[in-house]
């Protein structure tokens, strides 16, 4: 039922207040008209009897008091759906700014979508192929997981974002896309992402979603959602593989910071409303596969960690819902390292059934078990040396940072190389032959006779 | 259904009614034209407020509100066994049939299979008097698992009607029941019982068993006894959930409840995948036949995460006055905890600790007080043991729900990031961990371990213990200065930390070990740390005992010996004598 209210009850950030509404629906569309004949997008988020408060998402700047008219649609917030997504650039709600025209849909989809029954799930086993040695051997990324990467202000995370991109679509066929949603990234970000897309000539298989910096703040909260409404289309409907990238998660929690505050109520840590987990949670819980399509959504979120903090609540949170993370490390950044890979504190929790006899090679999880340790005993040398320098170090301390210095220079720093899962295992072997076979106790004799003797 | 009152107010997950109305508190409530399913959770003379369990989109103002006359409850029968519920116990896969494979709003179902045919045995006579809690009826609810159909704990009095054996759906009645005031009651195979009420029991006892998991660093170090509470607390990625899989897979209770409160899909997809395809080492049937799944993923409505631990538990209650030992897997309390906060917000409630509501100490001991080893209605004995998944936030140990669940369980496994990172699993600190359940389960391990059990967990502890303190040394100034016993006794940490503690959950024999692998895993190290000291005593270099190549072949026998074949380990005494004899006739 489509109803028309006149004027405003009260104003305050992004939220309104309406009262005597006939009829509103919880988290309803609304669009308000202005004097000037603009228009504005906005939903129900409470309700109290005739009073209703609409979160408006793009500002309510210019908003009167008395005129504004408020057109409510009674239907949630929806957005047109069809192959023809592919290709095109949206804005921050969903709408076309290419200038090639409205899409002609062949379904709706509400952009909140629906939780996916966990009986329904498949577990995801196929490993997606980067082409980069710290990511295929020790953080294996797997079609279907949600893998971000936590990153900093000033480091390469939308470089290693697109070289991702640009090496797994190589390896597969056309069945592959790309969901693109910006929020809040400057203009110039998202000019590389769309650069980076066409020169990787895959220009034709993303779907963007764009809320720059400049763009209305509220609007943010709804791009992730829009962009995975698209995605969850593309793969359970049309059966496409879809790797989704968010960028950048922390700008969008800010936003809920915002309205959180607008709207009063009791902040949590930092601020950032109680909620946030949950809400988080229904973005990164979007992706999957599931019993009865051909798809896959993979999701790689990438959030700046504020003052390169890991325990910031939106860090925090995130970890704790997605399957592993991609941390970057400024120290390895400066050095000139890149991808500035923090393999120690980086994870995939999918890994361990993607990978080994009949996925990859059988020797890759002792090999990645093994160079985890020993890299955390670098770790332990260095702080070692920094005390007692060192020249002071025993002959096995000195091994061991000899090797870490292979490691980060060789493993880690490939530059924009792609390869194969062959060539990033032979080379794990390699920095391992440079310690005496029994200091490798990660690995059985069986697999040592057969990859470390050579 | 009761007469129905209309809606007035709603913010997310919590609706409210305007003015004074019939309903009471906790009552279970259908809100909507949909039906959605909701519980009130506040009362007072001008408003009543109800939390919802599914989303609250698309509802308006004026949509009725229906009352239901009971609490929510959770429905109790055979058929609860490998089947997997939403945190509200409706069967998931009775939703995907209904809703395919994203969960719609409004489904409604009935929790078990109504139609399923079950064999039963009547084990009451007519003119038998019964009392609450007692056993009228048996039925092999799956292999593993024999279901006692119990009378509701709150009925008794005399049997005047006893059906034949055969079998019976669901809702059949198989026999009648008067109580003391000529009220005839039929009874059926299953009964309903609020989630949110402890099941009575006759008296409870001390816990002197212990759980064993077949982990090492738990059983050994750490162990909890059935009809006790562990905290597992740990950041992301230090292996929560892990080890949480690997206790509801080899633990020796005789039946799991997993709850996946507010965690991720995938995991419970494993899980379900995992137990159906695991073989119970004890029964040699598959896992799932003792295993009941709870799952809230983090997407699902928050009200039902709250919600989803107390169906759990009660599940396991239920189990437990059947004379069973349960086992209850919570992942994750905080989440559960930050349901509380989410609810207590919207209610505008005066928040305390980091927003979360004044009353979390109570809820969480409230919950962790249902763990216990009893005496139940039905003359048995039966325990529930609860173990606790905690996910504090920025792996800060000190955060509320941290400190308040380690004042109500006795048992803490502190995950720590750096051993994660260091891929050393289970990455159970030693130095934080604690149970104080040692002292009740010391004469068990006495009496069927073996004798010095206890003595050697006590030296393998201390070990540890001086390992640390001298590693402080070391940090600073290396481990070339120390003398030869201390360089010694790190060696031996080293061992034990490797060669014991580390365990890998994904090798066919390590994933399980029996105590009494322990045990002599145990022997065999402190035999070669009580030798190398006296050789050590005598100023042999360290060097040349490294040399022989034992402590190498040490830290490897966790491999090399199979459970099975446990002889073994005897046969390193002696090659330890041999490898080290020289040194000590010199």
């Amino acid at each position: 039922m489509i109803t028309e209210h006149r004027g405003l009850r009260e104003l305050n950030g992004s939220l309104v207040i309406l009262e005597g509404v006939q009829h509103p629906l919880n988290e309803e569309l609304v669009h308000l008209k202005l004097d000037d004949g603009t228009e504005r997008t906005g939903r129900v988020v409470a309700i109290e009897g005739d009073k209703v408060a609409l979160q408006v998402f793009e500002g309510t700047r210019g908003l009167s008091m008395v005129n504004t008219r408020t057109i409510l649609t009674g239907k949630p917030m929806e957005i047109p759906l069809s192959p023809e997504l592919l290709g095109r650039v949206f804005d921050g709600l969903g709408r076309p700014i290419d200038g090639l025209g409205e899409i002609y849909p062949v379904e709706m989809g509400n952009v909140n979508g629906q939780p996916m029954n966990p009986v329904s799930r498949v577990y995801p086993r196929d490993i997606i192929k980067t082409g980069i040695s710290s990511i295929d051997c020790l953080t294996t990324l797997i079609r279907g997981q949600k893998l971000p990467i936590f990153s900093g202000s000033g480091m390469k995370h939308n470089e290693l974002a697109v070289q991702i991109v640009r090496q797994a679509s190589i390896a597969d066929s056309d069945d592959f896309a790309i969901v693109f949603a910006a929020m809040g990234v400057k203009n110039d970000v998202a000019e590389y992402f769309r650069q980076s897309f066409e020169s990787a000539g895959v220009m034709d298989r993303v779907v963007m979603f764009l809320n720059v910096s400049n763009d209305p703040i509220i609007e943010r909260i709804i791009t992730p959602r829009c962009a995975l409404t698209a995605a969850e289309y593309l793969a359970f409907k049309e059966n496409k593989h879809i790797l989704v990238i968010l960028t950048d998660m922390t700008s969008y929690c800010e936003a809920l910071r915002e309205f959180s505050s607008s709207k009063g109520e009791i902040p949590g840590r930092k601020g950032f409303p109680g909620y946030l987990y949950s809400d988080l949670a229904t973005i990164y819980e979007r992706a999957g596969i599931i019993n009865t399509a051909k798809g896959s959504v993979t999701q790689i979120p990438i959030l700046t960690m504020p003052n390169d903090d890991i325990t910031h609540p939106i860090p925090d949170l995130t970890g704790y819902i997605t399957e592993g993370q991609i941390v970057l490390d400024r120290g390895l950044d400066t050095t000139g390292v890149y991808p500035p890979v923090n393999v120690l504190s980086s994870l995939s929790r999918l890994m361990k059934d993607g990978i080994g006899e009949g996925y990859t090679r059988k020797d890759h999880s002792a090999l990645a078990n093994q160079l985890f340790a020993l890299y955390a005993k670098v770790q332990d040398a260095k702080a070692l040396a920094s005390v007692i320098g060192e020249d002071e170090l025993s002959d096995a301390d000195k091994r061991v940072m000899a090797f870490g210095k292979a490691f980060d220079e060789r493993f880690l720093g490939q530059g924009n190389d792609n390869r194969s899962i062959e060539e990033t295992l032979d080379l794990g072997w390699e920095l391992l032959r440079m310690l005496p076979r029994n200091e490798l106790d990660r690995v059985d004799d069986k697999l040592l006779d057969e990859f470390y003797e050579i | 259904m009761k007469e129905s009152n209309l809606i007035f107010g709603i913010n997310g997950p919590v609706v409210t009614i305007k003015g004074k109305t019939t309903l009471s508190m906790l009552e279970m409530v259908y809100v909507g034209e949909q039906k959605l399913v909701g519980e009130v959770i506040a009362l007072d003379s001008d408003k009543t407020t109800i939390q919802v369990y599914e989303d609250t989109a698309g509802l308006a103002p004026g949509e009725p509100v229906y009352g239901t006359g009971s609490q929510l409850c959770a429905e109790l029968g055979p058929g609860i066994l490998q089947n997997i519920f939403d945190g509200i116990e409706r069967p998931l896969l009775a939703l995907q049939a209904q809703s395919g494979a994203f969960i719609d709003k409004g489904l409604n179902t009935s929790a078990l299979d109504e139609e399923k045919l079950w064999d039963v045995t009547l084990c009451v006579k007519e003119g038998d008097l019964l009392s609450g809690g007692e056993v009228y009826a048996e039925t092999q609810e799956t292999p593993a698992i024999s279901h006692k159909i119990m009378l509701s704990p709150l009925l008794s009095g005399k049997i005047v009607s006893v059906n034949p054996d055969g079998a019976y759906r669901l809702r059949d009645t198989i026999a009648v029941l008067e109580d003391q005031r000529g009220e005839r009651h039929e009874l059926t195979l299953c009964q309903r019982w609020p989630i949110r009420m402890p099941r009575p029991v006759a008296k409870r006892l001390t816990a002197s068993r212990p759980l064993i998991t077949g982990q090492r660093i738990l059983d050994t170090l750490f162990p909890v006894a059935k009809g006790g509470a562990a905290a597992i607390p740990g950041g992301f990625g230090t292996g929560k959930t892990m080890t949480q899989h690997q206790l509801a897979k080899w633990c020796d209770a005789d039946l799991i409840v997993y709850v996946g409160c507010g965690e991720r899909g995938n995991e419970m997809t494993q899980a379900l995948q995992e137990f159906s395809e695991l073989i119970d080492p004890r029964t040699g049937k598959s896992l799932m036949e003792r295993t009941v799944l709870i799952a809230n993923t983090s997407n699902m409505p928050v009200a039902a995460r709250e919600a989803s631990i107390y169906t759990g538990i009660t599940l396991a209650e239920y189990y437990r006055d059947m004379g069973y030992h349960a086992a209850i897997m919570a992942d994750s309390t905080s989440r559960w905890a930050e349901a509380l906060r989410e609810i207590s917000g919207r209610l505008e409630e005066m928040p305390a600790d980091e927003g979360f509501p004044a009353y979390l100490p109570s809820r969480l001991s409230e919950f962790y007080e249902r763990a216990g080893y009893m005496e139940v209605l039905s003359h048995g004995e039966g325990s529930v043991t609860i173990i606790g998944a905690v996910s504090p936030q920025g792996s800060d140990f000190s955060e509320p729900v941290t400190q308040n669940t380690k004042r109500f369980t006795r048992c803490f496994w502190a995950l720590d990031k750096s051993l994660a990172y260091a891929r050393h699993y289970p990455a159970i600190n030693w130095t934080n961990s604690y149970s104080e359940y040692l002292g009740d389960l010391e004469q068990w391990y006495h009496d069927n371990v073996g004798a010095d059990f206890m003595q050697c967990r006590e030296e393998i502890s201390s070990i540890l213990y001086e390992e640390s303190s001298l590693m402080e040394i070391v940090k600073l100034i290396g481990a070339d200065v120390l003398p030869d016993d201390q360089k010694l006794t790190i060696e031996i940490a080293r061992l034990i930390r490797v060669g014991f503690l580390q365990q890998n959950a994904f090798h066919p024999d390590d994933t399980y070990v029996p105590p009494e692998k322990q045990l002599k895993m145990m022997r065999v190290i402190l035999y070669l740390y009580h030798k190398c000291q006296q050789i050590v005593a005598l100023q042999v270099p360290i060097g040349r005992l490294l040399e022989t190549g034992l402590f190498d072949k040490l830290t490897k026998m966790k491999y090399d010996v199979p459970n099975d074949r446990l002889d073994l380990l005897d046969a390193y005494l002696s090659e330890i004598d041999n490898a080290l004899g020289n040194y000590i006739r010199k």
